[in-house]
Order: C-alpha cells, then sequence, then structure tokens
C-alpha cells in the first residue's frame, strides 16, 4: 500500500498539522511516511500545503505531482491540484469560498463542510480534524487508535486534554463527507 | 531498537549534535536551516552536557568561532545556507590551511547572490572544489534522507578529525525541511580533557603545561616550505580519495541507462525510475554520497555496461563535470535540471531521459 496525499489550502488552517498527525498515525502502525511541505514566504491566510506519503515499502520520491488524494480547502489550491489528481483517485473538498467545483468525471469527489461544522461546534480550531476524518471516512488508510496514538506522540504532554475534543472532530468528519462523484 | 521519531532534517542535525557528544555550535540563522539553531536553544543542551550553542553576530563571527575551537581540539560545528556559506569560505580556507577538523551543514537555496530560500544544488562546485582560495578540499557529504541527516553528522565529525580537515554535510531546503522517520544514534559523551589529549594532543591547544607550545597557522612565508606543506596536503586528500568514497547503487544490475544524482534530487529519480521501468526502460541509479571524494571509480566501471548516463541536478549542471571526467568520453554523458529553487518533478525526469538518448 502507498498513499500519495497533497493537502493544500490557507496559512492557518492546520494543512501542516494535519499532514503531521496523518505521518504520525501511519508511524504508529509501522509504516514508511514523508511530510513535504512547502516552505516558500508563506504565512496566515497565504497559502500552505504539505505532501504526506504512507507507504509499506520505501518512499521515493517525497515530492510529487501526481496524487492519488488531494484535499483541497481554497479556490487557489483547487486550481493548482485538481488536475494532479491520478485518474481513479480521489478529491476531498471543503466548499466554503470554492467558486469554482471541481468537474473531473475520472476520480471520486468528495465534500465536507469542514469550516461550517467547525463554526457550528463554537471551536474553529478542530477545523483540520473534520476534514481528516472526513479523508478517513473515504480511505481509512490508518486506524483511529493510531491516530489517537500519534495525538499523543506529537502534541506536549501539557497539550494531551485536547485528544478526546480531536477525536470527536475527527468522528463529526467521518459523519459528514458527502459523495460528489463516485466512479 | 531505539526510539523512531518524526522530525525535520534541520531539527535532526541539532539532535545528532548532541547526541554525538558536539563541544559547541557556532551559527547564524537564515532560511531553510535555521531550525538547526532554533532546535539547539530549545533543547539546552548546555545543560544537558554542557555543548555552547551560540549564536554569532554574523557569519564570519560564527565560522572564526569553530576555527577557535577547532584549534583547541574540540568538537565543533557550524550551519548555514548558500549565502552564509559564501560568507563562511574565508574561515573554511583557514581551516583548511591549519588541517583543523570540524563539521559545517550547508542547506542550500537557490542562487546566485540572495537567490531564493527554496531548495537547489547548485553550490556543487563551492563544496567540493574548495569553496575559498588555495589547493584545498573538505569532506563533503551528501544526505539523501532524514536518517542521513542524523547519521552523518557523527560521520562527519569522524571523518574530520580522522584527516584533521573540515567536513561538510550538503543537504539542501528539502532535506532540511522534509520530516521521515529517523531513528536517532545514542549518545555518547562529550570528550574529557583527557580524551582531547590523548586523540589531538599532538597538536591541538590544551595549555602547553611541560611540552613545547603548539603553533596553529595557515600562514607561511617561505614558498618552498608553503610547497611541501601543500605537498602533505595533497598526499592526505589521495588518502581520502582511496579510503572514503561513498556510493549507493539502486537497480544497476540489469540496467541499460544510469541516473547519477544526490540528495534530494535522487530521491525524485527513484521515482522516475520506477515510472521508466513501468515504460520497460530499463534504468538504475547511482547515488554519491560522498561528493569529494566523488565515486569516480564507480562509475567508470559502469562504461562497460550503461549505453547512456543522465545527472540530475537542482542546478545547471555541476555535478556533471565530473562524472564526464570519469566516463572519459566513453558514453554519452547528458545533463538534466531545473535551477533557482525549482524542484524537477519524476515525470519530467523521464521525459529528458526520452528525449536525450531517443527512447
Amino acid at each position: 500500500m502507498t498513499e500519495e496525499i497533497i493537502i493544500a489550502g490557507f496559512g492557518g488552517q492546520g494543512v501542516l498539522s494535519m499532514g503531521k498527525i496523518l505521518a504520525y498515525s501511519g508511524i504508529m502502525q509501522d509504516q514508511e511516511v514523508s511530510w513535504m511541505p512547502s516552505y516558500g514566504p508563506e504565512m496566515r491566510g497565504g497559502t500552505a500545503n504539505v505532501t504526506v506519503i504512507i507507504s509499506d515499502e520505501r518512499i521515493s520520491s517525497p515530492v510529487l505531482t501526481r496524487f492519488d488524494t488531494a484535499i483541497i480547502l481554497n479556490q487557489q489550491s483547487m486550481d493548482k491540484f485538481e488536475s494532479q489528481v491520478k485518474p481513479g483517485g480521489t478529491l476531498i473538498y471543503d466548499p466554503n469560498g470554492i467558486t469554482h467545483h471541481p468537474t473531473r468525471q475520472d476520480i471520486n469527489i468528495y465534500r465536507i463542510e469542514g469550516a461550517r461544522l467547525a463554526a457550528e461546534s463554537g471551536n474553529p480550531k478542530i477545523f483540520n480534524m473534520i476534514i481528516l476524518g472526513g479523508f478517513l471516512k473515504v480511505k481509512p488508510i490508518v486506524k483511529i487508535e493510531n491516530v489517537e496514538k500519534g495525538l499523543q506522540k506529537s502534541l506536549p504532554p501539557r497539550h494531551h486534554n485536547l485528544i478526546p475534543m480531536n477525536i470527536e472532530a475527527i468522528q463529526t468528519g467521518m459523519n459528514h463527507i458527502e459523495t460528489a462523484n463516485q466512479l | 531498537m531505539a526510539e523512531v521519531k518524526l522530525m525535520k532534517g534541520n531539527e535532526v542535525i541539532a539532535e545528532a549534535a548532541i547526541r554525538c557528544g558536539c563541544d559547541g555550535y557556532f551559527g547564524y540563522p537564515i532560511t531553510p536551516q535555521s531550525e538547526v539553531m532554533e532546535t539547539l536553544m530549545a533543547r539546552k543542551p548546555w545543560e544537558e552536557t554542557g555543548m555552547v550553542v551560540l549564536q554569532a553576530e554574523s557569519e564570519l563571527a560564527a565560522i572564526n568561532m569553530v576555527y577557535g575551537g577547532a584549534c583547541c581540539g574540540k568538537k565543533v560545528m557550524t550551519s548555514s545556507s548558500s549565502p552564509g556559506i559564501s560568507l563562511k569560505q574565508e574561515g573554511l580556507t583557514y581551516i583548511a590551511g591549519a588541517e583543523l577538523p570540524c563539521l559545517v551543514v550547508d542547506v542550500v537555496r537557490g542562487g546566485p547572490g540572495l537567490g531564493t530560500i527554496q531548495p537547489a544544488q547548485s553550490d556543487y562546485f563551492q563544496a567540493t572544489k574548495g569553496g575559498g582560495h588555495g589547493d584545498y578540499h573538505l569532506i563533503v557529504l551528501a544526505p539523501a534522507s532524514v536518517q542521513e541527516m542524523n547519521d552523518f553528522v557523527d560521520l562527519g565529525f569522524e571523518l574530520a578529525f580522522k584527516y584533521r580537515n573540515p567536513a561538510m554535510i550538503l543537504a539542501d531546503g528539502v532535506i532540511g525541511q522534509m520530516m521521515e522517520k529517523v531513528q536517532l544514534s545514542p549518545y555518547k559523551p562529550r570528550w574529557t580533557e583527557e580524551e582531547i589529549e590523548k586523540i589531538s594532543g599532538s597538536w591541538a591547544l590544551t595549555g602547553k603545561k611541560g611540552r613545547e607550545r603548539h603553533v596553529i597557522t595557515s600562514l607561511e612565508l617561505d614558498a618552498h616550505r608553503q610547497e611541501d606543506f601543500n605537498k602533505k596536503l595533497q598526499a592526505k586528500y589521495r588518502k581520502i580519495e582511496a579510503n572514503e568514497v561513498r556510493f549507493e547503487k539502486i537497480l544497476c544490475e540489469d540496467a541499460d541507462y544510469l541516473i547519477i544524482a544526490y540528495g534530494s534530487a535522487a530521491r525524485i529519480c527513484q521515482k522516475s525510475i520506477e515510472l521508466a521501468r513501468e515504460a520497460g526502460i530499463k534504468i538504475g541509479l547511482l547515488r554519491p554520497i560522498t561528493l569529494y571524494p566523488f565515486p569516480t571509480q564507480a562509475i567508470a566501471e559502469m562504461c562497460g555496461q550503461i549505453k547512456g548516463m543522465l545527472t540530475v541536478e537542482m542546478s545547471a549542471g555541476q555535478m556533471v563535470e565530473d562524472v564526464r571526467l570519469a566516463v572519459n568520453g566513453r558514453v554519452k554523458v547528458e545533463h538534466y535540471g531545473r535551477m533557482g529553487g525549482v524542484v524537477p518533478t519524476p515525470e519530467e525526469i523521464v521525459e529528458a531521459l526520452k528525449n536525450n538518448f531517443e527512447l
């Protein structure tokens, strides 16, 4: 199994940390992982993206232009990455702020109202975990218990009290992802 | 088994320095390697091992602090990125001329000038051909993974002390910024005064209590004596070239064509090889791990088997010159590169292969 993923959105949406949690979860189930951020002069409000690869085998290139899954969280990223999903691959997006919805017919497309759900919950910080939940619903490549273990590893102990809230957000995402185009 | 962690290449440099018993780090921040000093400052090794971590007032100050520490037989290091490494060249040639061991980490970014902050490999010439003035070489290690960022800190110091010569880890923005699994090295204590006396006592400035004074300098006013010193340096480099070449061969057994690439470019090329082999093109990878000494012999030996070689570098083509010297006209050697901080894609490398060798 090799899953090549791009997560792309605005800086401040938790794109990089979502990738990190995913990578940590892969380590928890003894897989090879790589996490390669765009590290240009991005900052809050600019675009940010990260390539995450989880594989049973040694990972060759950490830099890719074709992805099994694209998780797209703003219009600029949609414009850039919709075409880079492999035929038969998966595109997951949050329609909030999207003016040009994806049109490809040769990929699976899912929608998740992450921004709305996070706002309704009163805690916008869980946005990225809701999105992660949506992804894991359609691509259950890592087990929830390994996500939890990954959170324990990646968060300093003083933040471990936040883990149940994050797991709950993942469940919310799993329950609310919708199919937009099914192959 | 040691614990597996998920870390950035730059963070691992810092952690590996502490764990290998480094005595001092002297640096000045620059993207894309600022996490090296940030991690060291957060880890506060001076409380744990006594290691000194100091943000100098400039790159010049940092490299001269390394010069001073190295004179005392201490394990000292610095890190920077391309423009900062250019500033350090004066210090490096003095350190090489004084035959002192130290470790320098260069996380290369696009140039020339201030250039970009994105990854590049355009400082190959600077790293492998001396960089400063005078006939000298650094020992240059090119990591292609976060694990090698860990491993080469210890190896770099080992080689630096073995040959009394500065060693460099030549990484780039990809290797510095990416996170991968890494197994950190076990802790080694810093050398005691007695150990330094044993290892470097014949030359280091350890206080002349009851012995002749040691003089460390790169200055010699007599041309013939300087030439004798140059000959001694050259003999040392021949010894390094004979004993320290390191490289990795991937899928070379049945290969008709060969890619030669180092560092992050070698990682991207491994994907290109997967794609090319799916299309029926038998291609292998030779990855130089030491850039100086260069795997000249290993490349020359491939000439009988290989129909063509392609070097892939994030530069206008620098290592390709060393490959052409190794091959000496026996097979066609072409170069494919991107510049200025643009990272080549696996697909465009396959295209370059097809175009260059009419596949």
